[in-house]
Order: structure tokens, then sequence, then C-alpha cells
């Protein structure tokens, strides 16, 4: 436990380092949705009897919390090809679970930064919504299961290229269409059956609806927590495929 | 402390290593010398747990490297080739975050990392930042670190490429010190001095194999006592004799282009692998004085190639460039 707390800390430390550049960064985003969709395209616009700046502020905290604990991905990249400190974690007796959870943590970490930022963002704008133990707990898998993924996909590939090309791919597509700023019922219905594959999607509709003060059933809270758990094995077992 | 057997190492276009066998001792300083690409690195990395060796086997303090992977991990130190700290962070960061790794609890890594820094020298910088510190002094922290959680082995993978000699003696010292608590060295090097100067016992290492081993003094003696290095024909031969004597009579009253000088650690090397070493451009040549035919070629008149020529039958202790002496 002491070792994972090792690797958790050196993440945080790092982080601290560049602490304001970090804040400002994951505040941008955040804004500009706010400003281009919420205030510019969403004015007068409504979904579901509410406000749309009520349906995005949601949307953003699922995709924040997504994008910023897949992130630690980079983080592990540039500390295995650029600084090779993996080769300082390789060479102490830490178990591959222990180096897992603390990256994951460091990940999830990062993510619950963001959702800090985007909440702030959002009461400041005078929004009015719940924050429950539902909406905690399914940030907290969403983030858990993208921090898992990040970590497995840093161990398997060969450099950073490579990692930006899943990013694109993979995270980007997924951060639009997962039910984040648009509503995936507007959608034709075979769509719809395509996008409720996506991980985020279940994760956008658990946060949403907590923070709308409704009770969420245990579905997606279960299909994230399951995908969460099956992301995490895969990490630490491929741990040592980065060894060469 | 250390043994390998029958290690073997098959990368997609090269076998880095091709059944490399050893034993280190407890409390031995044991340097594994040869050219770059030899597969130094690749041997450290295996035994240190980065690499999976293709087949063989390895026992670091009788823990075998792949059945007890953690257990290996908590015998030795590693400082590897290229520098791997964390350069945003401070010193102190970076030995916490090891003491850590390694289990250790916070007074201990408190105390471990005031007497490594003191041993290194560097206690002044505890706090800056990795970054802002030379070359040597990021060399110095690497020693500290691997040293912290007081490992019986400690690997250093060419600990002083690329760096001054003042400071390569610095750390030569520093090196000579920690074998003295009864740390098990193993170093690894292509500057052939560094090999003489410290090791109790050395390898060659080349393309993948062991070429022999033994004490310095050994690989010395086997080649004689006195070297004599002379041009002839536009290339430099070297000679080695027993004594002065026959040395002198070798010369025997000719002016030769030539230079006395005492058999060194290179010598032997050259002798053991020399063909291959000239094949492939010699040791790195960024090494002063490391260069096969390095030092000082006589500046006595010139002349006498031909006269060094027609000698070299006679000779007693004759080797020619390529090497003969065993
Ligand atoms: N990751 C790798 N992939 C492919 N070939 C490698 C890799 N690492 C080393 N090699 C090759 O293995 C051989 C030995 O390399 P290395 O152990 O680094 O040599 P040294 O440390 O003695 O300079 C070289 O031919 C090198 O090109
Ligand atoms: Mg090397």
């Amino acid at each position: 436990m002491n070792k994972c707390f090792a690797v958790y800390l050196r993440e945080l430390l790092i982080f601290r380092r560049k602490e304001i550049r970090q804040i400002l960064s994951m505040s941008v985003s955040p804004v500009l949705y706010y400003v281009a969709f919420g205030i510019g395209l969403g004015k007068g616009l409504e979904v579901g009897g509410k406000p749309y700046i009520e349906f995005l502020i949601p949307g953003l905290v699922a995709m924040s919390s997504m994008v910023y604990s897949f992130g630690i991905a980079t983080e592990i990249n540039v500390a295995r090809f650029y600084w090779k400190i993996f080769e300082e974690f390789q060479s102490s007796p830490v178990s591959n679970v222990s180096y897992v959870a603390g990256e994951v943590l460091a990940g999830m970490t990062r993510a619950l930064l963001a959702v800090f930022i985007i909440l702030a963002v959002g009461l400041l704008s005078g929004v009015k919504l719940y924050f429950g133990i539902q909406f905690w707990i399914a940030v907290i898998l969403n983030s858990f299961l993208f921090a898992s993924l990040a970590v497995g996909l840093a161990m398997l590939v060969k450099s950073h290229a490579d990692q930006s090309l899943l990013s694109s791919f993979v995270i980007t597509p997924m951060s639009f269409l997962g039910g984040t700023v648009f509503p995936v019922e507007n959608m034709p219905l075979f769509v719809q059956k395509v996008l409720y594959i996506l991980p985020l999607t279940h994760a956008s509709h658990a946060i949403r609806g907590a923070s709308h003060g409704e009770t969420v059933g245990y579905q997606p809270f279960a299909v994230l927590a399951v995908l969460g758990l099956l992301c995490f094995i895969m990490a630490v077992r491929v741990v040592v495929k980065a060894r060469d | 402390m250390i043994n390998i057997e029958n290690l073997q190492k098959k990368y997609p276009r090269v076998q880095a290593l091709k059944g490399i066998s050893l034993e280190v001792g407890k409390g031995e300083l044991f340097a594994y010398l040869g050219p770059n690409g030899s597969g130094k690195t690749t041997t450290i990395r295996i035994l240190t747990g980065l690499t999976k060796s293709t087949s063989g086997s390895a026992k670091l303090n009788g823990f075998s490297i792949e059945d007890n992977v953690l257990e290996c991990k908590n015998q030795f130190g590693l400082v590897t080739q290229a520098v791997n700290l964390d350069q945003e962070l401070s010193i102190r960061q970076n030995l916490d975050i090891h003491g850590r790794l390694h289990g250790m609890s916070r007074k201990d890594r408190d105390a471990a990392i005031k007497e490594v820094l003191d041993y290194v020298e560097l206690a002044d910088r505890i706090d800056s930042r990795v970054m802002e510190l030379s070359g040597g002094m990021k060399r110095r922290v690497m020693i500290a670190r691997a040293m912290m959680h007081s490992p019986r082995i400690l690997f250093l993978d060419e600990p002083t490429a690329g760096l001054d000699p003042v400071i390569r003696r610095k750390i030569w010292s520093l090196i000579k010190k920690i074998q003295q608590k009864g740390t098990t060295v193993f170093l690894t090097t292509h500057y052939i001095e560094e090999a003489e100067f410290l090791a109790d016992r050395v390898a060659f290492l080349q393309e993948g194999e062991i070429v022999s081993v033994n004490t310095p003094q050994h690989f010395i003696d086997e080649m004689g006592v006195w070297a004599l290095d002379i041009m002839a024909h536009g290339e430099l031969v070297t000679k080695y004799f027993r004594d002065m004597q026959s040395l002198d009579a070798f010369i025997n009253g000719r002016e030769l282009c030539c230079t006395k000088r005492r058999v060194n650690l290179e010598d032997a090397f050259i002798a053991r692998t020399g063909l291959k070493i000239a094949e492939n451009g010699g040791l790195n040549g960024s090494a002063a004085g490391a260069s096969p035919h390095g030092g000082a070629h006589g500046p006595h008149g010139g002349g006498g190639a031909h006269s060094a020529q027609s000698a070299h039958d006679s000779s007693k202790h004759s080797s020619n460039k390529h090497g003969s002496a065993h």
C-alpha cells in the first residue's frame, strides 16, 4: 500500500510542479463549451423541459472526468519514453497491482479536479444542480474506468505517437457522442444502440440523472463498475508487456 | 552473489547475448568491459528485471530473477546508463519516492537521505531541482538513490560515460568506498582504464559473448611487463617483453620510432579481442585514451620502420597487433 502511495505521490508532485498551468488549461475547455454551447447555441434551448445549460453541465462533467483520467496515459508515456522513470518503478520491489493502482488513483485525482472546476463554472453561472452520493459515485466509477484503460494502453503502446492516435480515434469521438452535448435519444434507434455500447453514454446518464435530482437505477453503475474492473485487471496484466 | 547461467537475449534483428555464464562473489567489484553494442546494458537490464531474457537463468543473492521477482528487486540498487531522475523534482523528493518504493519507513528514509547525500557530497543541494544540476552531480544523485535502501548488490551501467576526468576520479573513489562497505559491485564500462583501476575481476565482452574473465593483473602479467609501440610502415605495432634487458636486446641500438611503456589492461584487451575490435572500429572514440592504440607515439626520428619489421621474428615475446600472446 505504501508503495502504491509512492507511485501516486510522484504523480501528485509532478502535477504540483505545474499546478497553475494545469488548472488553467483544465478550465479553458469547460468555459469555452459553456460559452459556445451553453450561451451561444443553447440560449432559449430546452432539453426535456430544462434549460440546455442544465443538460450540458453534467455532460461536461462526464466528458472531463473521462478526458482527464485518461490523460494519465500521457504522463506515463512522458515518464516512460522521455524521462525513463518507468525503469525506476520496474527495478523497485513494487508489485504490478500497486503500480497500476497508484497511477489509476493519480488519474482519478486529476479527473476530480477537472470536475470541481466545471462545477465552479456552473455555480458561477447560477445553474441549479444536485450533487448527491449517486452523482459522485458515477463520477468516480467513470474516472476509475478511464484511468484504468489509460494505464493499460500506456503499457501496450510502443511510442507516445501511438498513444495520441488512440486518444484522437477513441477518446475524442466518444467525448462528443457519449450523451455529453446532445441527448442520445435524439438519434435514430440503431445509432442509439451503438452509442449505448460506449461506457461514457452510461456515465453521462447516471451523472445527469443524479444531478437533476432523479434516482438513477443500478444499471449504469453496474456497467461502469464491471468495465472498470475489467480494465484494471487488464492493466495489471499488461504491465509486463512494457518490458521489451 | 550474482550467478548467471547461459543467458541469451534475441532481439528481432540481433542476438544481443549469446549465452553468458558468470559468477560474481560477495563483496567483489566486477567489471564488465566491452565496446558499444556488445551487450553490457542488455545484461544489466535482464538482471534488474527491465527486460526478459530469451533463455537461461540468473540468481541474485540466491533469488531467481524469474521466480522471485520482488525479492530479487530488494537485493540490488541500479544506476542506469541514461539519467532517469525526475528532473522537475528536488533531490530530496527523488530520494524520498525511491525510499517509499522500497518500503522504507519515514524515519529510515530521512536518515538514509541524509547519509547518502553526505556520502556523495551533495547534502547542500538537497532541495535543488535535478534539472539544475550538472551531469556529474546527476550521476552522483543516481548513485545515492541506488544506495539508499542499502542493497547488497550495486549495478552501475557506464557510471562515468561522458564525464570529465576530475569528476570521473571522484566517482571512482565513491565506487571504491561503496565496495569497502561490503557491497557487491557489478559495473559495465567501455573505458579500459576504469576496469583496470577499479575491478577485482574483469570480463571481456564482445558481441554478446564473454571472451575471457580474470583479474586485471593476471591479464597484464600474461602479456609481459614492458611494451614497445613501434611505427612500422605507417602502422602501429606493439611488442611485449618480460624485462628491460630483452626489450633493449630487441632494440639493439637501432633508431626506432617507438615508445617504451608498462603493459596495461588495454594491451590484454586488444590481444584478446583485437581482430574483431579492429573490424568494428574499436571502442567508442569519445573515450579519452580508450581507443585501441591510444597513448602517445614516440616523437623519435623516423627511419626505423624497416628494422622494426625485420626484428619482428626474432622477438621472444612479440605479438602483432592482432594479438596472439596466449
Ligand atoms: N530494445 C532493443 N531492441 C533491439 N535491439 C536492441 C535493443 N536494445 C539493445 N539492442 C541491441 O543489442 C545489442 C547490445 O546492446 P547493448 O546491450 O545496449 O550494448 P552495450 O550496452 O554494450 O553498448 C546492440 O546490437 C543493440 O543494438
Ligand atoms: Mg550500454
